[in-house]
């Protein structure tokens, strides 16, 4: 079994997260942690809809920023799309998405304040990034045979719009859905640093200690999120899209000084400021570096790969709970209801919830982390076994498991795994903003002391760390010929 | 002027030759049956004719080649696209102009699927989707017509009636088939492959069916 390729990989994964835990910061701080647990769970099972009327303002802002960003970012992606072969397009779009939408928000925070473009662009930006790359891969898939046909002398937008659109319309239709949801998530979380979204609400709610009042919250975004269906018509999204930004509130107005000094002055860095010149810029690199990057980097790629293999061990074990090779109606509607709930939380409230409970430490993060990565690929590992037709007489139970069904999904698995590993390590580097030692934590200091110089060139190594983990990723991808899948 | 003379054409697959080389000489008028087993070289001498005499001829692929989720007007209005400014392409995309409709109504209607128009052609079966494609290529309106197979999927009367609308669509034709019948009651002129090379080159009223079976 140890000359599979695959399983030395992910044995190798094993071994370095394993490593990395005896390293790792993992403790439940928290004087009593499971009275506070309990305390929480008891108020989402006691929600309270009528606290506030500020409740349905931030779920509507909440929809209105995902709205207005997404479609900015779907609009934007596709042209993008179109000139992707292009290396600097490419270079261009990897950088952006390689920044966490927090950090965009943080950024324009510092010169938009809270205006509602701040959120907007937050959310636009980076996923523009994101779509172009996908839309482009989709568009590279249709079948070239159509084009082929063309009489010479078709326009290159009649040839566009006939043979190539068309055929992948399903799956670009589906793909944008899918970004939808996933906006609703990053728009809820840019409440965390001070946007009228869920976020904000949810934290003062915690904060007081409101546990209800933060349960009515999260109910109310999973029954947003599970009702997608039901509310985002394809007749219905034009309105949607030209209402809301009409919903995303006043906020504060722009104070263009504001934006002119950040660019001019905020973000160079310190020393060429000052009027020390290049001489000094060395230093000050150099101190940047050792006391803020590297244990920044070093705390990231060590939650990362920790998270990753707890979001591995997690799918694997959370996929039966929704396959149909193993008994029960009731457990399998309580999986699907455990998934849906795991992978609809972003993983920054759930880390959020886990540290106010447990206390400052790697654990929530990582429990955090799997809790919502591994929601997502096992939902789509326990979809995909129930496409898996078994010969009658295959073994049942525990057997099943481990002789018929991990052996076919693990390829997928890994795909999928490695696919999210930079999603993760984003992730990571964002949840430094709660108080983990991560690479957002320094990120987060340099913006509260006011060195944006410092917070410039901290997000810009985060952005360079996805890329190479990204890069890494597709690398191993390629040499187990896994095959991938866009949408996770 | 819808014939060609090419020589020189061959193929190799892997490092292996499969084709040629060969040439061919087709003058305008003559409908060209190609005959033989399958692997014999049928398919790839057809794509080689069409990258040879330039895309002005109409090409009846074995993969048909249609856009499945448009419905089965736009896959046929598709081989006129360069007749049209863009923006009558793109609002035919959303709402068909009343001369396009009834024009590919007619020619559906001559292929007796007219009440199939605005179906999607992913839900079609392979003998409708065959037509389809035939369509399109006649509605393309060249005088030179390659096809490969382009009634595998049709049954007996059904794949007569197209062929004779072939025949009379196009002056000139090169088509790939299978069935000897066929090829002798719709083409004037029969090429017989034979691993890669010419073995048989006959007008068609020179021929019985047994001369050609010979090369099965």
């Amino acid at each position: 079994m140890f000359s599979y390729p695959t399983v030395r990989a992910s044995l190798i994964f094993v071994a370095v997260a394993t490593l990395g835990l005896l390293f790792a910061d993992i403790a439940i701080t928290a004087s009593n942690p499971w009275r506070d647990l309990g305390n929480f769970f008891l108020g989402v099972v006691t929600p309270n809809f009528f606290s506030s009327e500020g409740l349905l303002t931030a779920l509507l802002r909440t929809v209105a920023f995902a709205f207005v960003g997404v479609a900015l970012g779907s609009f934007f992606g596709f042209l993008l799309a179109l000139v992707y072969r292009f290396l600097p397009v490419r270079v261009f779009c990897a950088f952006i998405r390689a920044i966490h939408e927090l950090f965009w928000a943080l950024i324009f925070l510092q010169f938009f304040g809270f205006h509602p473009l701040t959120g907007v662009l937050a959310i636009a930006i980076p996923y523009s990034g994101i779509f172009a790359k996908v839309y482009s891969e989709i568009l590279e898939e249709a079948d070239p045979e159509p084009r082929r046909l063309l009489p010479p002398g078709t326009g290159m937008v009649a040839a566009f719009l006939y043979a190539r659109i068309p055929d992948c319309w399903e799956q670009l239709r589906t793909y944008t859905a899918y970004r939808l949801e996933c906006g609703l998530r990053s728009s809820a979380i840019l409440g965390f640093v001070g946007l009228p979204t869920l976020g904000f609400y949810l934290e003062s709610s915690f904060s007081q200690g409101l546990y209800s009042d933060a349960g009515a919250m999260l109910i109310l975004f999973y029954v947003l999120i599970a009702t997608i269906p039901l509310w985002v018509r394809p007749k219905l999204l034009p309105v949607y899209i030209l209402a809301a930004p009409f919903f995303l509130g006043e906020g504060l107005p722009i104070v263009w000084g504001n934006v002119e000094r950040f660019f001019t002055e905020d973000i160079v860095p310190e020393p060429l400021r000052s009027g020390e010149g290049i001489a000094g810029l060395v230093p000050w690199l150099n101190d940047l570096m050792v006391n803020e990057a590297l244990p920044g980097i070093w705390n990231t790629v060590l939650l990362t790969q920790i998270a990753l293999v707890a979001t591995g061990i997690l799918a694997l074990l959370a996929f039966p709970l929704i396959s149909n090779h193993f008994g029960g109606p009731v457990r399998r509607t309580s999986g699907h209801v455990f998934l849906v709930i795991a992978r609809s939380t972003p993983e920054y409230i759930l880390a959020y919830i886990l540290l106010q409970l447990w206390g400052p430490s790697m654990l929530p993060a990582v429990v955090a982390l799997a809790l919502h990565n591994g929601g997502i690929i096992g939902h789509l590992i326990g979809r995909q076994t129930n496409t898996l037709r078994l010969r009658p007489d295959a073994t049942t139970g525990f057997n099943r498991y481990t002789w018929e069904l991990v052996p076919r999904v693990y390829r997928s698995f890994l795909a999928f795994l490695f696919y999210r590993w930079e999603i993760i390590m984003r992730e990571t580097a964002i949840l430094g903003i709660l108080g983990i030692y991560t690479l957002g934590f320094y990120v987060d200091s340099a913006i509260q002391n006011i060195r944006f110089d410092r917070a410039m060139v901290l997000i810009l190594i985060t952005a360079l760390l996805n890329i190479g983990v990204d890069a890494l990723g597709r690398y191993i991808r390629r040499k187990l010929a896994l095959q991938t899948m866009p949408t996770c | 002027m819808s014939g060609f003379d090419l020589s020189g054409l061959k193929a190799s697959f892997g490092g292996e030759r499969v084709l040629g080389p060969l040439s061919l000489r087709v003058r305008e008028g003559e409908k060209v049956a190609l005959v033989g087993k399958s692997g014999a070289g049928k398919s790839t001498l057809i794509r080689l004719i069409h990258e040879q005499v330039g895309r002005n001829s109409s090409l009846v692929p074995q993969e048909l080649g249609l856009v499945n989720a448009l419905p089965v007007f736009h896959n046929v209005f598709m081989g006129q696209l360069d007749k049209h400014p863009t923006w009558y392409n793109t609002l035919t995309l959303i709402r068909p102009f009343a001369a396009d409709r009834a024009a590919v109504k007619s020619l559906l209607n001559d292929l007796g699927m007219a009440e199939k128009l605005w179906i999607p052609t992913a839900s079609l079966s392979g003998g409708q989707r065959q037509r389809v494609a035939i369509a399109r290529a006649i509605y393309r309106n060249e005088s030179l017509l390659l096809a490969d197979e382009p009634v595998s999927a049709l049954d007996g009367p059904r794949a007569h009636q197209v062929m004779a609308l072939l025949r009379d669509r196009f002056a000139t034709s090169v088509i790939a088939l299978h069935d000897v019948e066929l090829a002798l009651q719709y083409c004037n002129r029969i090429v017989g492959i034979q691993d890669g090379l010419v073995e048989l080159d006959e007008p068609s009223d020179r021929l019985a069916p047994s001369d050609i079976m010979s090369l099965y």
